[in-house]
């Protein structure tokens, strides 16, 4: 601040308390009508006050799914999307700090050639290549599988660049007093660059796990068996139900669910996310 | 290309470090988009017996055709409109939070969380409180007099969707706007104030011009955003419609490829998309070798 306007510092709270309440009040009204009985939204308008029915709908969905609409229990979604985001996850970091490990430390034919392979999928998005991808991915029958759910996304151009960043500030003389001290390059990279990476590796797993639980139109293609809904993509298959209205009050508390745990790994490790925010665009 | 002054020696282990990214990257992106692009230049059957060449015919089909064209000039709405409400609305609240010294962490941690909300979820959000018949907005607009229908008029459908797909945007480009302007010296500012100039003043003469490489650099992350990442918002919200309002690229391509199953048009839009993506990539990665320069 650079000078004292007390009207101007009041201004800037107004702002950031409108600006706090645009931004979070969808979501009340969400979570509201998630706690209404459904018999609220067959009249005019949605209450703004929590009704009484939340706990009974929470279960209901969570446990016993929503028959009209042929979705399963929530939590078995939940427990699909959870698998899906931590293969992602866990994926992308692995081979990309592996890939990174042997652009840095080895000098082998094809090396640029590869980097520039993998800098290329930065360029082919899925939602880019849809067609041809979902025709490899059921020519290989991973159909309706974990294994289709998340391995044709873990290529990352992205998390490669950043550990590629990050080793080439390890000072040298590591990797040298290693090599004197007859470490193999595996035994290096184990106790020397896999700790130093700590950081950065839970960085990108905020990241990561927000990107990985938040996919939509590839689960939608490849799943076609309830058994594999992920939440993300369930509830459009909620909201498109044939001939009537949607039950308010079950979307929006799987909407509520779908939420919650994103969110909470956004706030909880705040920090974290900010730097592995900031660190994928460099 | 850099590598490290030492480096290890073996002839196997670094093909077996790069190996699954390699086959990941190849089997389940290169492969694909050479499908694509080899699709596009290709007319199937509707049965998918036999295909065969057929020249640019896909391509100059598809700019021939008035639905995409249209379809383009949708994107473009949809982009221009969805970059510069989020940017001006995360502008706003970055300069507010930075005015503020006690509660800025406060502040900023209410801001945020949407980054974490999927697109399309934050598309039914928005669908739900604009619903006809007992969305919350709708009902206020009818207090003032307007009759909202998204599923009807072109242009509520499209400002559903922009309003949408900004909301989840404005906490990625409120933290960069913020680190943005903390690294704006604080000298230049007092040197601005001591000449007389007022707050409105120093944003437009010293603040806003220095904000210019972030600015920029979101303008294009946002573009790809808008063109990419908001299928979900379009498809949990109006699916396209209605009449086709909405129905940006992406949600094209995929419409025409599993819905309309025509092949080859969709892999030309394939490739004709992968050249938006390639132009976008470069000139981020343009503007990141400008910046280093700075």
């Amino acid at each position: 601040m650079v000078e004292n306007r007390p009207f101007l510092t009041f201004l800037a709270h107004l702002v950031m308390v409108l600006g706090v309440l645009f931004v979070a009040f969808p979501v009340w009204i969400a979570f509201v009508a998630s706690t209404h009985e459904p018999g609220t939204f067959l009249s005019g308008v949605v209450p703004m006050l929590p009704g009484k029915a939340g706990w009974e709908t929470y279960r209901q969905i969570l446990f016993s799914g929503v028959s009209a609409s042929g979705a399963p229990p929530i939590w078995l979604m939940m427990k699909n999307s959870l698998i899906m985001a931590l293969s992602i996850t866990v994926g992308k970091i692995t081979i990309s700090i592996l890939s990174a490990f042997a652009i840095v430390y080895f000098r082998f034919p094809f090396r640029v050639a590869a980097f520039w392979l993998i800098f290329i999928t930065l360029m082919l998005p899925v939602e880019v290549r849809i067609v041809p991808t979902f025709k490899v991915v059921a020519d290989l029958g991973m159909l309706n599988s974990y294994a289709g759910l998340s391995i044709p996304l873990i290529a990352s151009a992205t998390a490669t660049f950043l550990f590629r960043q990050f080793f080439l500030t390890i000072p040298d003389e590591l990797a040298e007093a290693a090599r004197i001290d007859g470490a193999s390059p595996m035994k290096f990279f184990r106790d020397m660059v896999l700790p130093l990476s700590r950081t950065n590796i839970a960085a990108l797993f905020v990241i990561l796990f927000i990107y990985g639980w938040n996919q939509y139109v590839w689960p939608m293609l490849i799943t076609t068996d309830p058994d594999h809904y992920t939440l993300v993509m369930g509830i459009k298959r909620m909201v498109a139900v044939a001939d009537s209205d949607p039950q308010w009050n079950y979307v929006m508390a799987s909407v509520v669910l779908a939420m919650l745990p994103p969110v909470l790994v956004v706030v909880g490790m705040q920090r974290l996310f900010v730097k592995g925010l900031v660190e994928q665009e460099k | 290309m850099q590598t490290k002054r030492m480096t290890f020696r073996s002839h196997w282990l670094p093909y077996a470090l790069i190996a699954p990214q390699l086959a990941v990257t190849l089997i389940f992106f290169i492969w694909p988009a050479a499908q694509a692009i080899r699709q596009s230049f290709l007319r199937e059957d509707p049965f998918g017996l036999s295909s065969r060449f057929v020249g640019l015919a896909n391509y100059t089909r598809l700019l021939d055709n008035p639905e995409y064209l249209e379809s383009f000039r949708v994107t473009v709405v949809f982009s221009t409109a969805t970059a510069a409400l989020s940017m001006g609305l995360a502008l706003l609240l970055a300069l507010a939070v930075d005015r503020i010294i006690r509660a800025n962490q406060f502040y900023t941690t209410l801001v945020i969380w949407p980054y974490a909300v999927a697109p399309a979820v934050a598309g039914v959000l928005w669908w739900f409180m604009f619903n006809p018949t007992i969305g919350i907005f709708t009902y206020i607009l009818e207090v003032v007099g307007y009759d909202w229908n998204d599923r009807l008029n072109s242009a509520d459908a499209m400002t559903l969707v922009v309003v949408a797909a900004s909301w989840k945007q404005i906490s990625y480009n409120f933290l960069f706007f913020v680190a943005g302007l903390q690294s704006i010296p604080m000298s230049l500012r007092e040197a601005a104030a001591i000449d007389g100039a007022g707050p409105v003043k120093r944003f437009f003469t010293v603040v806003f011009p220095l904000l210019s490489p972030t600015t920029f650099f979101l303008l294009v992350v946002n573009i790809t955003y808008t063109m990419f990442d908001t299928f979900g918002i379009v498809d949990a919200t109006t699916a396209g419609g209605p009449n086709r309002a909405t129905n940006i690229l992406v949600y094209k391509v995929y419409q025409d490829g599993f819905i309309g199953l025509n092949l080859g048009s969709s892999a030309a839009q394939s490739v004709i998309l992968m050249l938006i993506v390639m132009a976008l990539t470069f000139v981020q990665f343009r503007w990141i070798e400008r910046r280093v320069q700075y």
